[in-house]
């Protein structure tokens, strides 16, 4: 009984104490807030907005409330973490195995650059990047064209826009010839287990996911067109691209510099994987005649993933969360907008800070999510 | 009464923590005596606040007032760097008309204008600096507004400068009117403050498409016009008239005649201490109304023996004005000699820096502008 006390005390009263300590912060906001006459609760998310973002990935408009405001900035916060974890993905990959190369000059580059861009503090990068140099890019009417048709300037990167008919066939199309690569996966699988034959899945996988689109275009009516930027006079000295897509420098500069800054510390991650592998695995493979790219394949890259994986996730989530940066070079993203303007016009700072933070923390819960899935799915399988 | 049993709901909770935290570490016996201990302390403690509560409301003293003569300074939050409004030098010293408004509350609750702590603050910051109590005066050229005032704890106590929102625009594209802007310009502002909102209804109700680029700090806004990446920039009149001295060539650039807002800028204050907020309205009325009545630093001690009785009153020679906020009588002398007047303020800071050398609507009543403040009486 004297044990059972012993035992639990100590963690009922802390459980005590950390309630205590929120009743305390909850009742200290309170009375400040009723001292100051500010009202707290979440009305404000119906008002109209009334302030425009520069950048948008979904219509919105100044007359649209506060919550979709929210919706569009945390868009805009999620566009920006998509496009750096991919490029910072292809280029960690790519600087990690330069890394291990025999070429002298790759790997002291690649070494080089991972020293050069991690040991400088992310912000100072942001600002290189959009303060010296995409500023120091042409004006609109003296930029040379790019492949023709895409214009970089300092008011940003003019593409083409796209320009579809019955776009939804396409999609359909696509999902479709996705679903049926996963099935002939599954099939040739079956049949490598049943009878060992091999299938050249990679040559089918393309052709399919080729074809079938392609179809769509011949038979299912679907059209595409691009509108190419057109230069544009706005006065005597001012000009701008009209049509197409511009790209606003600002999305241009913090992508590129939470790409650089996080390919570098993903590119070690990748070394570290290939290296933990001992050189035995790669010799017994040969061995038992596996050609290069199978060795490669079926035994390097799935106990490299293992090590991989974990710490990227890592990577991942500092990229995403480095984004609120954004906020430095005007770039409309949650914080900004959110945390920012919509902070400022309605005075509410709990609630709003409240809703950010929890919006950061699901958002990384969930790139841990997916990750933790996909570290599962290739973890050793003991049978 | 709400306060008193939130500040008793704070205090039982306090002790309880104190309680709790302590009460692992002692062995029992001691602890009997100590509870007992702490609860007549505690029951003494309810006593002093119930007697503390009813001892200052009859002394009417502002618990904000309380605390900065305790302190030995006004806290006061200005911009970051506005030429003519709040601006620091190499060495670090503030000069401007918001900057000036603190200096006078100091002069008056402190008896000296130098005893002011300026905090630079961002549009985005300065409202919660205020509200959270790290600042007691925000004087950063603030517009007022309804919801400002009405919604999110603020008082506006004034107006010290009468502002419009302008555009400006290279003198080299040819603009001379907003009427000449055209679809797709950009336009380069500052975040969270009243000129975002009013861009959109101006752009909207001509129907003219425009990129907003919104940056926090003003420095921002100006690097990013003046490198190009907008075609205009967009801000209070009197703002683009200071950043315009700030500029690589400030002859290049113009602003445009229009007026597209009404900015009446001003000192904001906490809601919820009315003598404070009586102080920081007061000094600025003193001030404009020293003008009025041709009181200057160099004139004051001598117009004590005027006949005019508003001026006596003013340097403090009649009346007993200070009484009110538990000032002494020489409070509106002391911001007269060492600030200066309305008018001696706005030719130091902002004509004589040659940001708006003419002062429009910001001209006394008497003489064809719209400053008009109440009595001093």
């Amino acid at each position: 009984m004297n044990n059972k006390i012993k035992r639990i005390l100590p963690q009922l009263l802390t459980v005590l104490f950390v309630v205590l300590i929120f009743g305390f912060f909850t009742l200290n906001a309170q009375v400040n807030m009723d001292n100051r006459g500010i009202d707290f609760g979440f009305g404000f998310l119906t008002q109209e907005a009334s302030f425009d973002m520069q950048f948008t990935l979904l219509d919105y408009d100044g007359q649209d409330s506060y919550l979709w405001a929210y919706v569009v900035a945390l868009l805009n916060t999620l566009l920006v973490s998509f496009l750096g974890i991919i490029f910072c993905s292809v280029l960690g990959v790519i600087i990690g195995v330069a890394r291990l190369s025999n070429n002298f000059l790759i790997k002291n580059s690649a070494a080089w650059y991972v020293e050069f861009f991690r040991n400088i503090p992310l912000l100072l990068q942001i600002f290189f990047w959009y303060y010296a140099a995409l500023r120091a890019l042409p004006l609109p009417e003296n930029a040379e064209p790019w492949f023709g048709v895409t214009y970089m300037t300092i008011k940003g990167y003019f593409i083409p826009a796209m320009i579809w008919e019955n776009l939804n066939i396409f999609v359909y199309c696509l999902l479709a010839s996705l679903i049926s690569i996963i099935f002939i996966r599954n099939y040739a699988k079956k049949l490598q287990e049943k009878e060992g034959k091999q299938l050249p899945l990679l040559y089918i996988s393309l052709a399919i996911l080729l074809i079938v689109p392609g179809l769509s275009f011949l038979a299912g009516g679907v059209t595409l067109n691009f509108e190419i930027p057109v230069l544009k006079q706005l006065s005597a000295t001012s000009y701008t691209y009209d049509g197409g897509v511009g790209l606003p420098p600002e999305l241009i500069a913090l992508v590129l510099a939470l790409s650089l800054y996080t390919s570098t510390f993903v590119a070690e991650c990748v070394r570290a994987g290939i290296q933990g592998i001992s050189k035995g695995q790669k010799e017994a493979a040969a061995s038992v005649g596996l050609t290069k790219n199978q060795i490669l394949k079926l035994v390097i890259m799935p106990q490299a993933l293992r090590i991989i994986i974990p710490p990227t996730t890592n990577q991942y989530l500092n990229l995403t969360k480095n984004s609120s940066l954004a906020a430095a070079i005007a770039y409309p993203d949650l914080v900004l907008v959110f945390a920012g303007t919509a902070m400022m016009q309605t005075g509410k700072a709990i609630e709003i800070v409240g809703i950010t933070m929890l919006t950061y923390l699901s958002i990384s819960l969930f790139i841990a999510a997916l990750m933790n899935w996909y570290n599962k799915r290739i973890e050793i399988k003991e049978k | 009464m709400t306060p008193i049993v939130h500040a008793l709901l704070l205090l039982i909770q306090k002790h309880f923590l104190n309680y709790l935290l302590t009460n692992k570490l002692k062995n029992k016996r001691k602890n009997m005596f100590k509870v007992i201990k702490r609860m007549t302390s505690f029951v003494a403690m309810v006593a002093m606040l119930f007697a503390f509560t009813t001892e200052t409301m009859a002394a009417k003293k502002s618990k904000t007032l309380k605390n900065t003569q305790k302190k030995g300074f006004v806290r006061c939050g200005v911009s970051q760097g506005l030429p003519g409004f709040s601006n620091a030098d190499a060495s670090g010293n503030w000069t401007g008309i918001d900057v000036d408004l603190c200096r006078a509350v100091a002069a008056a609750v402190l008896g000296d204008a130098n005893k002011v702590k300026f905090t630079p603050l961002s549009a985005k910051e300065r409202f919660t600096a205020l509200t959270s109590g790290e600042i007691d005066i925000l004087s950063r050229n603030t517009t007022w507004t309804l919801s400002r005032d009405a919604d999110i704890g603020l008082t506006f106590v004034g107006v010290n400068f009468y502002d419009g929102q302008g555009f400006m625009v290279r003198k080299s594209s040819g603009i001379t009117s907003t009427s000449q802007f055209k679809n797709g310009i950009s336009a380069c502002t500052n975040i969270g403050t009243t000129t975002e909102l009013n861009m959109r209804d101006f752009f909207n109700s001509r129907g003219i498409s425009y990129e907003p680029v919104a940056f926090e700090k003003a420095d921002e806004v100006v690097a990013a016009y003046d490198s190009g990446r907008c075609d205009t920039y967009t801000t209070d009149k009197s703002g683009l008239a200071a950043q315009r001295t700030k500029m690589k060539n400030p002859d290049e650039h113009m602003v445009l005649p229009e007026t597209i807002s009404k900015e009446p800028l001003g000192p904001v204050v906490r809601q919820g201490d009315s003598v404070w907020e009586d102080i920081v309205r007061w000094s600025l009325n003193v001030m404009i109304e020293a003008e009025e009545y041709g009181i200057t630093s160099s004139n004051a001690d001598s117009m004590k023996t005027n006949d005019n009785p508003a001026i006596k009153r003013l340097v403090g020679a009649e009346g007993e004005l200070g009484a009110a906020f538990g000032l002494d009588n020489d409070w509106s002398l002391r911001i007269i000699k060492q600030v200066g007047n309305y008018g001696e303020s706005y030719k130091r800071n902002i004509a004589d820096t040659g940001i708006l050398p003419d002062r429009g609507p910001n001209q006394l009543w008497t003489k064809g502008g719209i400053l008009y403040v109440p009595p001093a009486r």
